[in-house]
């Protein structure tokens, strides 16, 4: 009895001076002046958490990592980044509802959120009206231009228009003709607007489109407008959302529609997350368009799977939305240092210019708010991954698309006070 | 001609996804009356039935040689696993709730949510266990005689066969975790059921390619659809069961155990779930929400075929699909190239697959006008009750 309780109380001076040192080891390798508190806001419930949660992973993983490296220098003195994560529930409201949240009773300065564009049309007013910032890290459909908003991700012209070159000039089904699929919401459609407008102008012919609403499986009406509208082979352009993809492609190979009978489809909706969900085995052969993707052969890319892997699982993968949320971070952490301030405006002014070595590449802050990045064509192999064919030089985005009709001759500038968001070039 | 096979095999396989979803909700709602909204979650534990099945089956050395036929033992155990949970459900929630159709509509509904969250946050291993145990509990009863049952130890022995059940599940759970690895730890991520090779791929005849997939769910459909029919109409329970959807008192009177029927029924109805749940796992990615997608579509084939009728049922599935296919894929216009342009360019605009939709509701709801108890309405006296 005496002994055990000697032990005990021996464990527990041991325990207590590994808190002790554990405490102490924090302090004196951080040595911050002050610290700041950024916002964090994705689903991490609801049908959207799977994708949005790896956002959250590799956001606070750049936080770790700009801590570990002394944190962020303002005005001689140095912050530890705090954050706080809100979770969007998958709900577009709860979004816009978290974001005033965050930006009145926290005070943050800069909130990194979102993944739909129906969560980003939420949050649009919110920043604007309180003047505040929001990062958004995803490729979208653009067409959208705000002073309070900085995207990371791609613009059409950054994926679809290099993918839709690739496909019609340099892909085995080369000069065929094309059959578009979408789900139907934003991104699909004015995506496929666009693909439609650049086939015709590069004298080729879309023979069909359609599109699936959003939790519908059933495909068997689209397989059978695709084999009338390509019978002998073609070219299909994928942006089916999720798990709609899985339903597609299960199906598309069962009716025949493989690659081996003349039938590519390119996808901009599928990386190497949704790869491994859907099986390897029905996606070989076919193509994918990214900024980013983990078989890049740089040792930046590899850096950054491998500390993923280290911080998160060995299992786990990264995407080109995880890199651009991972980008997104460092470019705000130079922003404030350069502003020497986390006023928003100052950072703002700051932040248009700033370039950084990401894990795809040298990417620049461009006057509208988008990145200019490299774009890459994979087809995907046997092992989920992308074999790259080819990548473009670093593409400006173009906020307001080119071939669009609705934007053709528009650009956005928000360094000159007379041009801002939509102007006629 | 060609076209019009390829049609109506299209039609046929949509039709018959739709039917054996619906096939369930038929007895549920259409015999018993009980608007049971979580039948879509029945269904994805049939489907998520099918992908444990699956992993075992790739797992375990002594099963390996069978790979193949895992379809075949998951349709077994899906409708055993989904039936058990229809039955609890039965006893548990529904039971109290007979004859008050909007608190069974909302009752059902939480549980909906509840499944669907329970997949999420609970390891598949575990979940699989509870059932075991469920299913154990459940039955174990039945094997006892009821003089034990009924006499001074009753209550002592159903906690004894409840417990022993409650140990097989944990057994069970431990067992499938350490067997599986992928089954020990809980995920909302959406998985997926890869068909055996024998099933993938299509058949090409007369210059059409069939999908193996949508011949095994034909297939699957058309034996359920019998074996419920046989059911029903040659054997005894079959004959209770009817008896009590047309007179539920009377047959009281005459010594049918009403509350037996009532166990009976639920649990069959939720076991075709299981099954449409198998069906489904075949085409799609497998995930908590992966029924709710096939609820309304399930109703609506009930209401438009005419409650409490199976023909009805049948037969609103089949033209659902084939108009879906007509409409959704622009058939018309391929089998009459030269239609009248104001018409072709009407046909043109409903030929997507949301336009499609939009035009088969629409057109059901002109059909409820003229028919609003469907295609076969009920006659009897249970119409006036």
């Amino acid at each position: 009895m005496k002994l055990s309780k000697r032990i005990f109380a021996g464990l527990a001076t041991a325990s207590l001076a590994v808190t002790v040192t554990a405490c102490g080891g924090s302090d004196s390798s951080g040595n911050f002046d002050d610290t700041v508190t950024v916002g964090i806001l994705h689903s991490l419930s609801g049908t959207m958490a799977i994708s949005e949660s790896t956002l959250v992973d590799t956001e606070k993983m750049a936080i770790e990592e700009i801590n570990a490296a002394g944190g962020v220098t303002v005005d001689g003195k140095s912050y530890k980044i705090e954050y706080i994560v809100e979770d969007g529930a998958s709900d577009w409201p709860t979004f816009a509802e978290k974001s005033k949240k965050l930006i009145d009773q926290d005070g943050v300065p800069v909130v990194f959120g979102g993944w739909t564009s129906a969560s980003r049309k939420a949050m649009l007013p919110v920043y604007e009206s309180k003047d505040a910032f929001l990062y958004y890290p995803i490729q979208y459909e653009a067409q959208e231009c705000s002073n309070n908003i900085f995207y990371t991700g791609a613009t059409p012209n950054q994926q679809s228009e290099p993918a839709t070159d690739f496909m019609y000039k340099r892909s085995p089904a080369a000069g065929g003709d094309f059959f578009l699929v979408g789900s139907d919401y934003v991104f699909p459609r004015t995506s496929n607007t666009i693909t439609k407008a650049q086939v015709k102008q590069l004298g080729g012919k879309v023979v069909g489109e359609d599109y699936l609403p959003l939790g519908n499986t059933e495909v068997a009406p689209i397989i059978s407008k695709i084999k009338v509208a390509l019978p002998d082979g073609g070219i299909i352009v994928n942006t089916l959302n999720g798990d709609q993809n899985v339903a597609f492609f299960k199906q598309i190979q069962d009716a025949g529609i493989t690659p081996s009978n003349g039938y590519y489809v390119m996808n901009y909706s599928i990386a190497e997350e949704e790869i491994s969900t859907i099986g390897p085995e029905f996606l070989e052969g076919h193509y994918g368009a990214w900024n980013y993707m983990m078989s890049i052969d740089t040792p930046a890319s590899k850096k950054f799977a491998k500390s993923f892997k280290k911080r998160w699982g060995s299992d786990r993968v990264v995407a080109d939305p995880q890199e651009s949320a991972y980008n997104m971070v460092y470019l705000w952490k130079q922003a404030v240092e350069d502003a020497g301030t986390f006023d928003d405006n100052a950072v703002r002014e700051a932040l248009v210019g700033q370039t950084f070595d990401a894990p795809q590449g040298p990417v620049e802050v461009m006057a509208n708010h988008h990145l200019s990045q490299t774009v890459r064509i994979g087809e995907i192999n046997a092992e989920g991954g992308f074999t790259i064919l080819e990548e473009t030089g670093v593409v400006e985005p173009q906020a307001w698309n080119q071939k669009h009709p609705s934007s053709k001759g528009y650009a956005c500038d928000w360094t000159d006070p007379k041009k801002g968001e939509k102007y006629r070039m | 001609m060609q076209l019009l096979l390829e049609s109506l095999f299209n039609g046929v396989a949509i039709g018959s996804v739709l039917l054996v979803a619906a096939l369930g909700l038929a007895i549920v709602f259409g015999l018993m009356g009980v608007i049971n909204l979580a039948h879509g979650e029945l269904m994805m534990l049939g489907a998520y039935s099918t992908y444990i099945i699956q992993l075992i089956f790739k797992q375990v050395s002594f099963l390996k040689p069978f790979y193949d036929s895992y379809v075949i033992v998951a349709i077994g155990i899906a409708f055993l696993v989904s039936g058990t949970v229809g039955i609890f459900l039965e006893r548990t929630v529904i039971r109290r709730l007979y004859g008050s159709p909007l608190e069974t509509l909302l009752a059902t509904w939480g549980v909906s949510l509840i499944l669907q969250q329970f997949v999420r946050s609970v390891p598949l291993a575990y979940a699989s266990g509870l059932v075991v145990a469920l299913f154990f509990g459940l039955l174990s009863p039945l094997f006892i005689s009821d003089d034990l049952l009924s006499g001074p130890k009753g209550k002592l022995i159903r906690a004894c066969t409840w417990g022993f059940s409650a140990l097989l599940g944990v057994a069970t759970g431990g067992i499938l975790s350490s067997l599986v690895s992928k089954l020990s730890r809980a995920s909302a991520r959406n998985v997926d059921v890869t068909a055996p090779s024998w099933m993938r791929g299509g058949i090409d005849f007369v210059g059409i390619t069939f999908p193996k997939t949508r011949l095994l769910i034909i297939l699957i459909t058309v034996i359920s659809v019998l074996v419920v029919i046989f059911f029903l109409d040659k054997t005894a329970w079959g004959m209770r069961i009817r008896a009590v959807t047309q007179n539920r008192p009377m047959s009281d009177c005459l010594g049918i155990s009403t509350e037996t029927v009532d166990i009976i029924t639920f649990g069959i109805g939720s076991g075709l779930a299981g099954v449409a749940g198998v069906a489904v796992s075949l085409l799609g990615s497998v995930g908590p929400n992966v029924g709710g997608n096939y609820i309304v579509g399930c109703f609506m084939v009930v209401v438009l075929g005419g409650v409490g009728n199976l023909l009805g049922t049948i037969l609103a599935s089949f033209s659902i699909g084939i108009m879906t296919d007509l409409i959704g894929a622009g058939r018309l216009l391929t089998i009459w190239p030269d239609m009248p342009s104001p018409l072709a360019s009407i046909i043109d605009f409903f030929a997507t697959t949301s336009m499609a939709r939009v035009m088969i509701f629409a057109l059901i709801v002109i059909f409820l006008q003229f028919r609003p108890t469907g295609m076969f309405p009920q006659k009897g006296r249970m119409v006036e009750s």
